[in-house]
């Protein structure tokens, strides 16, 4: 068994100890670091590019919420706004439609005035008038002409029994 | 038949450039070379691979940070944060074995890690390794490593010789668990190989086997990488964090 053979021990072991020292060397100066540095420099830009999109997400969701806050307050401003305007206008519309009708119920009054006084000066003059009327009437149908004191007293009379 | 088998044949050691330094034979032999070939080639993947290391890898930069990666996590997950610095120390050794015995498998290479001495080399110097460590990081206290928790007192009479027994045995089942298997599969294929080459027409059937031992030998290969390389880790875990 070639193995076995012990004058060949000392070159293996020798260039043994010769070959791993050297790879040992080799993988530890540079291949190691090397390999490594470059699987934590992608870990790294990944890691980077992920802090940087959920800083990004953060930014772009502040904006958003800003955005909607600006939006709210644009909506509220525009409503009170509109109500304020709704409110002047109804005020005004109510205080215009009082005045008209005051205006109206002020020459409704005026009217119904005028009314009772002609009404008034029409029943005053009725006496003269119905008494004039008897007088021409009786002087016609009778050709005399009535004592102007009784007429008047006739008619009186009988103007103050409808009247009552 | 004029053919004669002889398996072990391949694993003679040749002299290529005989050196002899002050009465010490340091000829450079096949076994050198292939130590040299599995240093250029680990060398050229870890090194060379990554000479522009890209953000996006190629095809050989996935590959060596593969390899680290995956001895990264061994180291990690066996001996902890402490680990670290024994990162590349674990490394060579699982590329070096690992190399060797891939280049194994080149049909006319020569298969290092089938040396007895290689391997004992190798698996001595994880022992003196994790003995150091042991006996540098817990002094006296090391010693309770071969103390089990939680034993009965008539049981440690026991069971501390056993503990003892398999701490000093580790070198030897570390060498030889890897030096027997590459022996016994580059034997296994030598013998079918010659078999094949000695009754001609039917010779069908041992190459056929000889193609499914390829294909176990190359997964042999891999896995006794593994193995010694995780137990060394294990064995380090132990040395560092006293179970």
């Amino acid at each position: 068994m070639p193995q076995l053979e012990v004058s060949t021990f000392v070159p293996q072991l020798f260039w043994l100890a010769v070959t791993f020292v050297i790879l040992y060397l080799l993988m530890k100066g540079i291949g190691l670091p090397r390999v490594g540095g470059a699987i934590d420099a992608r870990r790294r830009r990944i890691d980077d590019d992920l802090a940087r999109a959920a800083q990004l997400k953060a930014e772009a969701e502040a904006a958003l919420a800003a955005h909607q806050e600006t939006l709210a307050k644009a909506r509220a401003e525009a409503q009170a706004a509109v109500k304020e305007t709704t409110d002047r206008m109804a005020a005004e519309t109510a205080e215009r439609q009082r005045q008209l009708s005051d205006a109206l119920a002020r020459q409704i009054a005026d009217a119904e005035r005028q009314i009772a006084a002609a009404k008034e000066r029409a029943l005053s003059e009725m006496p003269a008038v119905v008494t004039e009327v008897a007088r021409s009437v009786t002087e016609k149908v009778t050709g005399l002409a009535p004592d102007p004191a009784g007429l008047a007293a006739a008619v009186n009379h009988v103007l103050a029994e409808r009247a009552s | 038949m004029a053919i004669e088998l002889r398996p072990l044949e391949q694993f003679t050691i040749e002299r290529i450039i005989p050196i002899h330094i002050g009465g010490l034979d340091l000829s450079y032999t096949n076994a050198a070379l292939m130590m040299t070939i599995a240093v250029v080639f680990a060398t050229a993947l870890m090194v060379l691979a990554t000479r522009r290391a890209a953000l996006v890898p190629g095809r050989w930069q996935s590959l060596a940070e593969m390899l680290y990666d995956f001895v990264a996590d061994m180291v990690d997950s066996n001996i902890g944060q402490a680990g670290r610095q024994f990162f590349p120390f674990v490394f060579t050794l699982f590329t070096f074995i690992l190399f060797a015995n891939l280049l194994g498998m080149i049909p006319y290479s020569y298969t290092t890690t089938s040396q007895i001495i290689v391997t004992f080399a190798l698996a001595a110097v994880v022992f003196i390794l994790v003995t150091a460590v042991g006996i540098i990081r817990h002094g006296f206290h090391f010693l309770s490593l071969f103390v089990p928790h939680g034993v009965p007192k008539v049981l440690l009479l026991l069971l501390v010789p056993i503990e003892l027994l398999s701490y000093f045995i580790r070198p030897f089942t570390l060498s030889i668990r890897l030096f027997a298997n590459m022996l016994a599969g580059h034997t296994m294929l030598a013998i079918f190989g010659g078999f094949a080459a000695s009754i001609g027409l039917f010779a069908f059937f041992p190459t056929a086997i000889n193609v499914l031992l390829v294909g176990l030998e190359f997964l042999v290969a891999v896995l006794q990488a593994y193995v010694f390389a995780i137990l060394t880790c294990l064995y380090l875990g132990e040395a560092v964090n006293l179970h």
